[in-house]
């Protein structure tokens, strides 16, 4: 048998007297990739944040090649060859991409950066990357996923034999990933071992060697990935069978309460026209830039439109601002859970009236009527936290999520937009945020869903909607809605107006 | 999970945020320290006389907490006290002799000082210049009113009662300290209970969140900087009517540095979204006291700033250690 690269023992990690990881054993193999599977909360960033060094466990220890090594640092992961790719990338936009690469490991000649080497030795490595990435390119001109590949190839320039990716795919678009399941494979061949953390159990099937799963700071299992089958893998996680996670679909009423005619942003969208019904789940496929939160902003007030014209219950309104949407009784959730949504710093009821707020003002804000609608909202969505003045934070991302939810909720929305609302969740709060959106919506809420999970496009919408390039390409209902017909409209290869 | 049963007390007091409550710790060690190292330390007058120096600092320094909260800065309080305080003094002398003329002062210090903190706030927020560099162009540019003004000679006030509300006192406390502690409160009340408040820590901690939040930053932005300027209004008028008299050139010298040292001291995040007033109070309580104590045991004025840098960057690493 081969001998393993890192041997975790026992590790045991608490936070202010809470244990968060129990007695965690394993052993990581040489160039193999592990995915490590768990809901939020589970324990799987706390366990991979010690491995790199952003924590220090309470107790255990950790042995590469066979000796004990004691990793305090992030520093201290650098020397022994563990990377971490964080989900935010650390890069300077500024820079371009061979600075980047080489940013804190620049190759020097005397005293003076030695420029055409490391132009040099980035453009070998990058080729090595399958990736025509120019290294003089800047940093803020790149996507997503060329970020990312700048971050692995800064990781390689530092002689990493670990690599530790939390979420990669997360970012990244269907074509995105397929580069970046290509990219996994030439890194294998290179010998660097992979710990690979992701919620999409499809893509931890094809790709990973290995899989442990965490539940509630337990390991549960550690299978050949052969072994094991995604319904397995959900089972473990969630501790219990998951049967059903769409729920069944509510009939929306023939009423029209949200009409957007001829919504225009020069360069960015271009005569978008779409109407949604009470309680309808009206979906928005489309690949990532395709302008649908674009549209979404617009409708919102947060991005100046150049043309269009709004009706709410039949009625023209006029929304400049996010505060004009939100007295029409409009709600919309960002992708951007933390730069956009949350303040990080603030408590689950501070960030639950933050738009609300005036409903608890008497002269001065009644911090005990806040509180109690806080721990009402705390208990409807089933939030975990250690008390209700945790900072967010402290919050797993589907706790964050549910706050983020509670918030809008506190508005009292007819209508709610929700962009990518479970970018970055477990199965089980996934579930959870589904069965949510279908009693809202037989409340008679009307709900925008944008999303890039095609599966619960498909899942959860009356209809959808598939943009690209600032534009709508097409309209599915009833049967059409499956992911052939979504891709073809989203690729540019139909559109509804060849048809008409 | 249902939640929140309570947690032991051990967990709980290992939950409490030590930082939060440094400055009160330091106050207390200081106030021990001083009471052993001199004996005048604790006697009334002493104590009276720190507090009515911090007084006029201190009020700055509560404005100055709405806009480090709100995460800007405000370099301009120093200069402003001069210029408000020579205009004041020239209405007062413009307005004649009484009761009403002193009133008059009053009110339009405080309103001028509201008017070159809109200045401020306008250039900053419209303008979308950073708030370091906008105050440290309108300091320069109000110490220069202020001279041009005055022609650069100290500006006496001819009322007879002006004097009266510097220097008088309230059972045995002087009238600024009253003012200084009465402010402190308002403002405690306004930061921690009223919407406003929530806005500025919003408006501090993220800005774009904030903003989707539909809170209108900007305006509340723009409001501490209205804040702060009127707080040095109120101190720059009782500044006046304590000394009679204002002087162009060295009036609120370095008052900006007090002010920022007391609300840093005083725990608030100079990233701003987090801070309390009564961590500033304690701050500036805690500056004067070093001041006082310096003074006492007879140790050179000249090192007196030195002690104050060093108790600055004590705080600072303090709190830097907090939010790790």
């Amino acid at each position: 048998m081969t001998q393993p690269i890192m041997q975790i023992y026992d590790i045991v990690k608490e936070f202010a007297g809470v244990r968060v990881l129990h007695n965690v054993s394993l052993d990581i193999l040489p160039g193999e990739v592990l995915g490590v599977l768990g809901e939020n909360g589970a324990g799987k960033s706390t366990l991979l944040k010690i491995i790199s060094g952003i924590y220090t466990q309470t107790s255990g220890h950790i042995t590469l090649d066979g000796n004990q090594v004691s990793i305090r640092s992030t520093s201290d992961a650098k020397r022994l060859g563990i990377a971490m790719i964080p989900q935010e990338f650390n890069l300077i936009s500024s820079l371009n991409v061979f600075e980047n690469i080489f940013l804190g490991n620049e190759i020097k000649k005397g005293i003076l950066l030695n420029k055409p080497m490391m132009r040099h030795k980035a453009h070998t490595l990058l080729t090595e990357l399958a990736t025509d990435l120019s290294p003089d390119a800047l940093v803020e001109t790149l996507s997503v996923a060329e970020k990312q590949m700048v971050e692995i190839a800064k990781a390689l320039v530092n002689d990493s034999r670990i690599l530790i990716m939390d979420e990669p795919t997360t970012v990244l678009t269907d074509h995105e990933v397929e580069i970046f399941f290509t990219l996994v494979d030439t890194l294998k061949q290179r010998g660097v071992t992979i710990i690979f953390i992701s919620h999409k159990l499809k893509e931890v099937k094809l790709l990973c060697d290995r899989l442990a799963i965490l539940r509630d700071g337990h390991l549960v299992s550690l299978d050949d990935v052969s072994q094991i089958n995604e319904k397995d893998m959900a089972r473990k996680m969630v501790g219990r069978e998951l049967n059903q996670i769409y729920p069944h679909r509510n009939e929306p009423s023939d009423e029209t309460v949200l009409k957007v005619h001829h919504l225009s942003i020069k360069g960015v969208l271009k005569d978008i026209n779409f109407a949604l019904k009470k309680g309808e789940v009206l979906g928005f496929a489309g690949l990532i830039g395709a302008g649908r939160t674009e549209t979404a902003e617009a409708v919102m007030g947060l991005r100046k439109k150049d043309t269009g014209d709004i009706e709410i219950n039949g009625q023209a309104v006029t929304i400049h601002t996010i505060a004009d949407a939100v007295s029409h009784h409009l709600a919309y959730l960002s992708e951007d859970r933390q730069g956009k949504g949350l303040i990080m710093n603030f408590d689950i009821p501070k960030n639950i009236t933050l738009i609300s707020l005036a409903a608890y003002v008497r002269g001065l804000i009644q911090h005990k009527k806040e509180r109690a609608v806080a721990q009402e909202y705390v208990k409807r969505f089933d939030i975990k936290a250690a008390s209700l003045n945790s900072n967010l934070i402290n919050l797993s991302g589907g706790n964050q999520q549910k706050v983020y939810l509670s918030k809008w909720m506190d508005t009292h929305p007819n209508i709610l937009i929700l962009d990518e609302p479970t970018r970055g969740i477990d199965v089980n709060t996934k579930k959870e945020i589904y069965h949510f959106i279908r009693s809202l919506t037989e409340q008679g809420v009307s709900i925008i869903m944008i999303s890039s999970e095609l599966e619960e496009v498909i899942g959860l919408s009356h209809r959808v909607i598939v943009m690209r390039s600032g534009e709508i390409m097409g309209e599915l209902s009833g049967d059409a809605i499956n992911e052939k017909e979504i891709m073809y409209y989203a690729a540019g290869l139909k559109t509804m107006k060849q048809e008409a | 999970m249902a939640m929140f049963e309570p947690a032991p007390m051990i967990t709980r007091l290992k939950q409490l945020n030590m930082a939060a409550y440094a400055p009160f710790i330091a106050l207390l060690l200081l106030i021990l320290f001083s009471s052993i190292a001199s004996e005048s330390f604790l006697m009334p007058r002493n104590i009276t006389n720190v507090l009515r120096q911090v007084s006029y600092t201190g009020i700055i320094a509560l404005g100055m907490t709405f806009v480090i909260i709100a995460g800007g800065i405000d370099l301009s309080v120093g200069s402003m006290v001069a210029v408000v305080g020579v205009l004041t003094i020239m209405i007062i002398n413009g307005a004649g002799d009484g009761w009403w003329a002193v009133a008059m002062a009053i009110s339009s210090a405080i309103a001028l000082g509201g008017v070159f903190g809109a200045l401020n706030g306008l250039i900053v927020t419209r303008g979308k210049v950073a708030s370091f560099i906008a105050t440290l162009a309108t300091m320069s540019i109000f110490r220069s009113m202020a001279l041009y003004t005055s022609d650069a000679g100290e500006m006496v006030s001819e009322n007879s009662h002006f004097s009266d509300i510097g220097g008088g006192y309230l059972w045995g406390i002087p009238y600024p300290v009253w003012v200084f502690l009465l402010l402190a409160i308002i403002f405690h009340v306004l930061l921690k209970h009223s919407a406003f408040g929530r806005h500025v820590c919003a408006v501090g901690s993220n800005a774009k969140v904030a903003s989707y939040s539909a809170i209108k930053v900007r305006w509340v932005y723009f409001m501490t900087f209205v804040i702060a300027g009127a707080s040095v209004g109120i101190s720059a008028v009782l500044l006046a009517s304590r000394l009679n008299s204002i002087s162009p050139s060295d009036a609120g010298i370095f008052y900006e540095l007090d002010a920022i040292a007391a609300v840093v001291i005083g725990g608030t995040a100079l990233s701003g979204g987090k801070g309390t007033i009564w961590g500033t109070v304690i701050g500036i309580i805690i500056l004067g006291i070093i001041n006082n104590m310096l003074n006492l045991m007879g140790i050179s004025p000249y090192l007196q700033g030195m002690v104050k840098g060093l108790v600055i960057l004590i705080a600072v690493l303090v709190q830097f250690k907090g939010d790790r």
